[in-house]
């Protein structure tokens, strides 16, 4: 390991030669790009299956247009996709957009570019390790793509794989295999984060002068680090019972299509969902605490006061932290679980939602006396707050055991998590890219286009979503090859048309976003050290940093967010400065 | 048709709905008002605090932990409190804590499989055949043991279940494959079938009428096919159907010995 003095010895030297600095690099900055690109390249690559998933279920039925004839006669006759196929887009969807999309790009990208610069470090504590978790994160990445083309295609029992169907179905066993070597490059860089935010802050930054985001990514480290295991194990005790012969999830006397199944049984099926969600609800706040830290900075620095409430934001990223543990079943109250032990997860259910209502209540009164700059990315930010809203007000019905027994499995639970993934996390890592871009690129992204790209990516993001809610309360099933099949889902049907479209729309809108990204890289405008005028240390490197960041060790003096301090002239004085 | 469409929920047909309707509409009305009062918040700050030339941000004291933000916390702590104690907790005890005794109610097994529902009475005699997945054949689907005095009376269906009017109905709900789920829009009813457990499901329903059964739960490519009916009946309709469903039950069917 390094210690903060010797780092800056050991990086002065920025590596030579084209592989070493830009391919198998060990700077955290440039790995950070590399999660950045990749993971924003999955994140296409996921939405792309949902476009597919969404023609079908507006129009079941219906040759999919131009790409219909591009797929395999065995996955669409006729550009009709089969049930197979529709359920292993789903699948796919819902893993890539999650452990490939969102997760790298929360972490991986932001919190190795950023993290390293707000704390002031030379680097990351394990610099070969980063290097690592991205080597292990785009081959586990593209051993999950590639499984569309590998004999048995791709796992087609849902992103939460519950047995027995993924044993029985094809296609798991590569899934499996991915998951293991992503899980383990999270877990590598979860220990690295958490490592570097503990020994590699700069001389005088203390844990309570660490910026939001810096704790958002400690918080999720040490999610990551505890619930991640247990999925990787529970993953090779899957992989077990279907290349090994063993049961740990297969029940005794399985008939499977009129066949006696050739498993020995005596398994649990519901010990794996248990392993799952114990996973996979702290997952969630994995996906969501580090847009909540973009989002604070950016409203900090836009609105030219300290946060409000800045301890209680911290508190609150910590007891949803470690209250995310104890929740894990309200997954699981229709699932054949004792329904006494339900009461439990409802009851911490209902306590979790204290300390995220106490963090967005903060952001909210934290524009209270500002002076609201509206950015591109202040408006993203500020989308944020109403979109999350919602995620975590339709969290209620679910999370209440009686209402959850209606609710549970329809199209409700799509809208509410996408509600919590989609508008809340993207919208809010969205925002990060336009507000650390200058940071990354030493240039500037359009305004004008910006603007086109958030208005219309949150209108069209609604128009998909928002009908779930109304086909839920109307009883229709999520995961539906053909929602026409069964009477009581045609009331809504036109809503799945409304949805499809906004997707498509979704789509048009991030064009705009695309262009602007690739162009503002070589032709944006010219941005200096700190364009934003804000407080944090990564602002007072230049843009972009070069090898080691720091010129010299910075030393902070100050509190995180010190906007329009009294008698002061400039209405911000940067963490690094010591004299008002 | 009866005045309980609301909301886009389908019609109860079942003692529990109300019940459960009630928490929906509560909630969804409540999570409005909320929604709303923060959207008129937000938009004011929005528009109050807004950048004006010359005009600069006023900072706040810091308030520490317990500062008026805290306020809305308290007011959905309380609200939380409530719909948990006062709602959650009675409802979900009723329905799924406390199975009626099958003494007392009319009794049905349900054996769900890739794709379908297998519907399995006791017959007259209320008592359920032995089962075995060794008997397992095409023409005997949830491989009932004809030999055993208690099968000769029961009577086995696919997709279609037949319930009596104002009568609990204890369902043995399981599975012969996969994890299915037992759902019934119109009982706001659902329950996953898990194999290798066998789980208590109860119903009264209380509208005469013909519902559908769908799977919540991904069970394989047909998923979505894998639908049945409900006819809940006048009882004696029902017992109507039951006697002459028994007395024309099929010779015992036995697995042939090559399989």
């Amino acid at each position: 390991m390094v210690t903060h003095d010797a780092a800056h010895d050991q990086h002065a030297q920025a590596p030579s030669g084209w592989l070493r600095a830009y391919v198998f690099s060990v700077d955290h900055k440039v790995i950070g790009l590399q999660y950045l690109m990749t993971s924003m390249l999955f994140l296409l690559a996921g939405f792309g299956l949902m476009l597919l998933m969404r023609w079908q279920l507006a129009f079941p039925g219906q040759p999919i247009p131009i790409i219909g004839k591009l797929l395999s006669p065995s996955l669409a006759p006729n550009g009709v996709m089969t049930g197979e196929f529709y359920n292993a887009l789903g699948a796919m969807h819902g893993t890539i957009m999650v452990f490939l999309g969102i997760v790298p790009l929360a972490v991986g990208a932001f919190g190795n570019y950023v993290l390293p610069l707000q704390i002031g470090a030379p680097d990351m504590a394990f610099p070969r390790l980063n290097m690592m978790s991205y080597w292990l994160y785009l081959p586990g990445g593209l051993l999950m793509l590639s499984s569309f083309i590998l004999p048995g295609g791709a796992a087609q029992s849902g992103w939460t794989s519950y047995p027995p169907l993924s044993i029985i179905n094809p296609g798991q066993t590569v899934w499996l295999l991915a998951m293991v070597i992503i899980i383990t490059s999270s877990l590598l860089g979860a220990i690295n984060f958490l490592v570097t935010t503990l020994n590699m802050r700069a001389r005088g930054m203390s844990l309570w002068r660490m910026p939001v985001f810096v704790w958002a990514q400690l918080v999720t480290s040490v999610l990551l680090l505890l619930a991640f295991p247990p999925l990787e194990a529970a993953a090779v005790l899957q992989f077990m019972d279907r290349v090994a012969g063993t049961s740990f999830y297969i029940p005794s006397d399985l008939v499977v299509l009129g066949l006696r199944h050739r498993a020995s049984g005596g398994g649990q099926p519901l010990l794996w969902q248990h392993l799952f969600w114990f996973l996979a609800h702290p997952e969630v706040y994995v996906l969501v605490l580090p847009p909540m830290g973009i989002v604070a900075e950016i409203m900090a620095a836009n609105t030219r006061k300290p946060l409000h409430g800045y301890k209680t934001i911290v508190l609150g990223m910590i007891s949803v932290g470690v209250m995310s543990f104890v929740v894990w079943a309200h997954h699981m109250f229709i699932s054949g679980m004792s329904p006494i032990l339900s009461n439990f997860f409802l009851v911490t259910t209902m306590i979790i939602s204290v300390p995220s209502v106490a963090i967005l209540t903060c952001l909210i009164y934290s524009l209270r006396g500002g002076s609201i700059r509206f950015t591109t990315p202040m408006l993203f930010a500020l989308a944020f707050l109403p979109m999350f809203g919602i995620g975590g007000l339709t969290g209620l019905p679910l999370g209440l055991t009686a209402t959850d027994i209606y609710l549970h499995d329809t199209y409700y639970v799509i809208g509410h998590f996408h509600y919590v993934v989609v508008t809340g996390s993207i919208i809010g890592l969205m925002a990060g890219v336009y507000h650390w871009f200058p940071k990354w690129f030493g240039r500037k992204m359009d305004d004008r286009l910006g603007r086109i790209h958030f208005w219309g990516t949150l209108l069209s993001m609604n128009g998909v979503f928002f009908p779930m809610f109304i086909m839920g309360m109307a009883g229709v099933s999520r995961r539906l090859w053909d929602p026409t099949a069964q009477a009581h889902n045609l009331t809504t049907q036109h809503l799945n048309v409304v949805s499809t479209a906004s997707a498509y729309l979704l789509l048009l809108f991030q064009a705009p976003f695309i262009y602007n990204f690739f162009h503002s890289i070589f032709k944006g405008q010219k941005s200096e050290e700190n364009p934003w005028q804000a407080t944090t240390l990564e602002w007072a490197c230049p843009s972009p940093p070069p090898h080691g960041n720091f010129e010299k060790p910075p030393c902070v003096y100050r509190e995180p967010y010190d906007y329009s301090p009294r008698g002061c002239e400039r209405d911000y004085i940067p963490q690094n400065v010591e004299a008002a | 048709m009866n005045s309980n469409y609301s909301m886009g929920l389908p019609i109860a047909a079942s003692t529990f709905a109300k019940d459960i309707d009630f928490g929906l509409k509560l909630i969804h009305v409540a999570m409005l008002v909320i929604f709303v009062l923060w959207g008129i918040f937000f938009a004011y700050l929005l528009v109050r605090y807004r950048r004006r030339e010359g005009v600069a941000a006023q900072r706040e004291d810091d308030h520490g932990l317990f500062s008026t933000s805290l306020i809305p916390d308290i007011v959905v702590l309380i609200f939380e409190i409530a719909l948990i104690s006062l709602y959650a907790i009675p409802v979900w005890s009723r329905i799924k804590i406390h199975s009626p005794k099958s003494q007392e109610s009319n009794q049905v097994a349900l054996v769900a499989e890739q794709f379908a529902w297998n519907v399995h009475y006791p017959g007259p005699d209320g008592k359920f055949g032995r089962r075995s997945p060794d008997l397992v054949h095409f023409s005997n689907p949830i491989g009932l043991d004809r030999d055993d005095p208690a099968a000769q009376d029961d009577v086995v269906g696919a997709n279609e279940l037949h319930l009596p009017l104002g009568k609990t109905t204890l369902i043995h709900l399981s599975s012969k494959d996969v994890i299915h789920s037992f759902f019934v829009p119109e009982f706001r009813l659902k329950q996953d079938a898990v194999p290798g457990l066998t789980i208590p499901v109860w119903v009264e329903p209380n509208r005469v009428g013909h519902y559908e059964i769908t799977c919540a739960q991904l069970c394989g490519f047909a998923h979505s096919l894998m639908r049945g009916e409900v006819f809940v009946e006048n009882p004696e309709e029902y017992q109507g159907w039951l006697k002459a469903q028994a007395a024309q039950a099929p010779e015992p069917a036995k697995a042939p010995s090559t399989w």
